[in-house]
């Protein structure tokens, strides 16, 4: 019944004996001890859960860890590089673009994920890509606005 | 016998571990020890909210050997930002720099007794407390330094945690110098001067949230994310509904799921396992039988059945005489007015890690009132109160609704019975179905103007949803307000738990008080925003209103003008708000689309003008779902909304521009910067559909199917 499953998480290759039918977030979570990335609905309805597969966005919260073999997973922890923080966290960190926390780093993955399929997105653009992910504390008009900051900063980071 | 109780209760908690183990916990330095007594705001709550008046005294602050200054608060952090301007409030009085201060909360070991994080409570009725003990502290220190020095108090001055001789810099002490190599308790009861308000240098500045780093990089340590050795995860087996008994349950086949395993105390039955993935699949294989024994009402039929009730009467205030009024009056008005459940729907559930070690029982929870879950625990086993720790991680989200633990109860039974640390955190169907909804509630108006406009008759009936934001707040001779609650022996309402929602039932008295409002404003003719000013006296509220049509750039007239625009005002935790909406409205569909949303509040003294501007706007957002959308569905004790397929909060394609404007009160003591600003939402956007369409709601939430049918019935009555 148990599977040996490889995948790349967070830039490491990484092997794990396991049910494959076991959800991917409750592995990560307990497994690798990766708790930056949060349950909210268990139903792949509020977002909280999303981490990128393949530089896709995608929920944890119902997926088998058996979907990952072979690819490459970033959580919210794999996206600093040599310590310095990713834009879109800079970013919402500037904007005050949160309260309790809980659904941010859902929000920051799903970003990261809009950015890399349109770099130049415009307001509406990233409205309805941040559409299915789910604030209760209001922080929605901060969110855009970071999203918006990050776009631009690493389109000129790229022109340098 | 109940003040008795309090007492012992309180002594036993006086002469805790708390002193003891301080500086085991802390390491050396300074601890400066405050009595309750010295603070008048604690003493000022109701004798059933307080425990611990403790003749013992509580530690506020810690002075380590580094000069770092640890604040110790039962407070929690749960989004709100107290975090960032409790610190605000401290280092202004100590002289420290910001960078200096930590903060320790919810801890009960460690921190004061609170009574819990709510009603907007915490800068308004424990700022001062606090801001009261670090001015103490920083004259403690002072007098320290004064005496190593050699120096007279009157010639030394603090700035940035440096104490000196105002004629010789040179001759100058860190707080961290005079903290080292002391483990020294510092004692005070005096009743300090705090600073003068036109000496801030801190207060009153814009602050950035100082989680935020913790929060973006996934650091911040929820209860759920915490994990001891051994600990199981659990899931209880819940009955399907409110109201149904469990007749028999089997659990061989949860069982059977290598690594889990079942437990039973009763009816309380639970699966525990190391992953919690395997918990989720077992939980459903029990085998459970109910008997079902559930009211007959519905979130259709509930506003009829609390119609036909028997309650508790209070006339709450009295003026004039409203039974002689109504003739004298040009015009009156009657209208009823509909609420219905709502869930609070943090992103996080309630989460709880407990775990005893011998007589010692230590529970993580995600709570708004870690005291009070210590309390329960007490209850539950009977256990000394110092035997009980609770701390409280960051908290994902509360809005009230984490003001009842039960989960942290549960966690605890669980680790008791066996033997490990567990883990219990709610799936969302437990979220919904345990949540304490705000109340479903009726009010009821009879109001009455002269014909120049004035009101002269104000009775209002407000069914199950109590006085707060209940009073008339204009000018009216003859007035009454009447608040009838359920009393559950007679003629029991609800269903299933109902508690407190962000700004409680002010959402509900303010959305029928202004909309009666504007419907007289309508009828006589005249501009709804001079309407109010006309029948106000109250200077604040005439200044929120004005300041509000201010920023939205507000040109009057009489509605419906077909602009769609909607004002409303009132007040809340201490605070004076008022609200300009302006919405589209389509014919069609009976949608409504807010493209404006501008909000003025009067909360005195802002510590931290960005933490209570990202405040008022996370009030409108949640006021848009209370306006558009936010309903529990149910029949009897069965609740259908279990999670957001159904329940439907606001997103990020509903948010209109939020337009904030907070008066400079510098002068004035700090109130509530919580709840305030959703307390209007429902108002201004009612309003602003009547004046877009002639169209008046009088059941929230406007969706489109109550939209399109007042605009179908407005039609057909023009």
């Amino acid at each position: 019944m148990e599977e040996t499953i490889r995948f790349k998480l967070n830039s490491e290759e990484v092997e794990l004996v396991t049910d494959p039918n076991r959800i991917l977030l409750w592995v990560l979570r307990d497994h690798f001890g990766l708790t930056g990335t949060k349950f909210g609905c268990g139903i792949g309805f509020c977002g909280a859960c999303t981490m990128l597969i393949d530089n896709e966005p995608v929920r944890s919260c119902m997926m088998p860890v058996s979907e990952v073999a072979g690819k490459s997973v970033i959580t919210i922890e794999g996206l600093e590089q040599d310590g310095r923080l990713h834009p879109i966290q800079q970013a919402f960190i500037d904007h005050d673009a949160l309260q309790c926390g809980f659904c941010t780093s859902g929000m920051i993955m799903t970003a990261v994920g809009i950015l890399g399929q349109n770099p130049a997105p415009t307001r509406e653009d990233i409205i309805s890509g941040l559409e299915d992910n789910l604030c209760r504390c209001g922080a929605h008009t901060r969110i855009i606005d970071a999203v918006q900051d990050a776009a631009e900063k690493i389109k000129g980071g790229e022109k340098k | 016998m109940k003040r008795e109780k309090l007492t012992e209760s309180a002594e036993r908690a006086g002469t805790g571990m708390k002193r003891r183990n301080f500086f085991k916990i802390l390491g050396g330095g300074i601890v400066l020890l405050f009595n309750p007594f010295s603070f008048g705001s604690l003493l000022a709550l109701p004798a059933e909210q307080r425990r611990t008046l403790t003749k013992d005294y509580n530690a506020f602050l810690h002075i380590a050997e580094d000069g770092t200054v640890t604040c110790f608060t039962g407070k929690i952090e749960m989004g709100q930002g107290i975090v960032t301007s409790l610190l605000q409030m401290m280092a202004e009085e100590l002289n420290v720099p910001l960078a200096k201060m930590k903060i320790v909360m919810g801890d009960t070991e460690l921190c004061p007794w609170d009574a819990g994080t709510w009603g907007s409570l915490t800068i308004r009725a424990f700022g001062p407390a606090m801001r009261a003990a670090a001015a103490e502290a920083r004259a403690v220190l002072v007098q320290m330094a004064s005496a190593r020095l050699g120096v007279p108090v009157g010639q030394i001055q603090v700035k940035d945690g440096i104490v000196a001789d105002v004629r010789d810099a040179s001759n100058s002490v860190t707080y961290g110098e005079l903290a080292k190599g002391k483990k020294l308790e510092k004692y005070l009861d005096v009743k300090p001067q705090v600073e003068d308000h036109t000496q801030f240098t801190i207060v009153g500045k814009s602050l950035m949230r100082s989680d935020a780093y913790d929060k973006v990089t996934g650091r911040a340590k929820y209860t759920g994310d915490l994990k001891l050795p051994g600990m199981l995860h659990a899931r209880i087996l819940r009955p399907p509904s409110h109201g149904a008994t469990l007749v028999s349950a089997d659990l061989s086949a949860a069982e059977a799921i290598e690594g889990v395993r079942a437990v039973r105390d009763g009816d309380f039955i639970a699966v525990l396992s190391e992953e919690r993935d395997l918990v989720d699949l077992a939980v459903v294989r029990i085998d459970a039988q109910y008997s079902y024994d559930e009211m007959k009402v519905s979130d259709e039929t509930v506003f009829d059945y609390i119609n036909k009730g028997e309650y508790r009467v209070n006339v709450v205030r009295s003026a004039g005489d409203t039974e002689t009024a109504p003739p004298i009056c040009d015009k009156l008005f009657e209208q009823e007015y509909h609420d219905p459940y709502l869930a609070h729907a943090p992103i996080e559930t309630h989460t709880a890690l407990a775990r005893f070690e011998g007589d010692k029982l230590t529970v993580w929870a995600s709570t708004q009132s870690p005291f009070g879950l210590q309390d329960s625990l007490v209850r539950e086993f009977g256990m000394p109160l110092e035997k009980v720790r609770v701390i409280t991680p960051f908290v994902g989200g509360g809005f009230g609704g984490k003001s009842p633990h039960r989960q942290g109860v549960e966690a605890a039974k669980l680790a008791r019975i066996t033997g490990r640390p567990v883990m219990v955190a709610w799936t969302r169907d437990e979220e919904f179905f345990y949540d304490t909804f705000h109340p479903a509630s009726v009010v009821k108006v009879k109001s009455g103007i002269d014909s120049e406009g004035k009101i002269l008759l104000w009775d209002y009936h407000v069914y199950l949803a109590g006085t707060r934001g209940a009073d008339a707040i204009y000018d009216v001779p003859n007035q009454r307000i009447t608040s009838y609650s359920e009393e559950r022996d007679k003629y029991p309402v609800h269903p299933f738990g109902t508690g407190a929602w962000r700004a409680p039932n002010n959402n509900t008295n303010t959305f029928a008080r202004e909309t009666q409002i504007d419907i007289m404003a309508a009828s006589a003719g005249i501009d709804p925003l001079e309407f109010r000013l006309k029948n106000l006296k109250d200077e604040k509220m005439i200044g929120v209103l004005k300041a509000v049509a201010d920023k939205f750039g507000y040109v009057p007239g009489k509605t419906p003008s077909g602009r769609g625009i909607g004002i409303s005002c009132g007040t809340d935790a201490g605070t004076w708000v008022a609200h300009m909406a302006e919405v589209k409205v389509s014919e069609r569909t009976g949608r409504v689309k807010v493209l404006r949303l501008v909000c003025a509040q009067d909360m005195g003294l802002c510590v931290n003008p960005q933490g209570a501007l990202l405040q008022m706007e996370g009030c409108l957002t949640m006021g848009l779902g209370y306006t558009l959308t936010e309903e529990v569905k149910y029949d009897g004790g069965n609740i259908r909304d279990r999670n957001f397929d159904s329940y439907q909060i606001p997103r990020f394609s509903w948010l209109p521009k939020l337009e904030c404007v907070i008066m400079d009160r510098k002068d004035q003591p700090p109130q509530g910067g919580g709840e305030p600003a959703i307390i209007g939402v429902g108002a201004a956007v009612g309003n602003a559909i009547f004046d877009a369409t002639g169209a008046r709601l009088f059941r929230v939430p406007f969706t489109p199917e109550r939209v399109l049918n007042e605009i179908k019935q407005a039609q057909g009555t023009n």
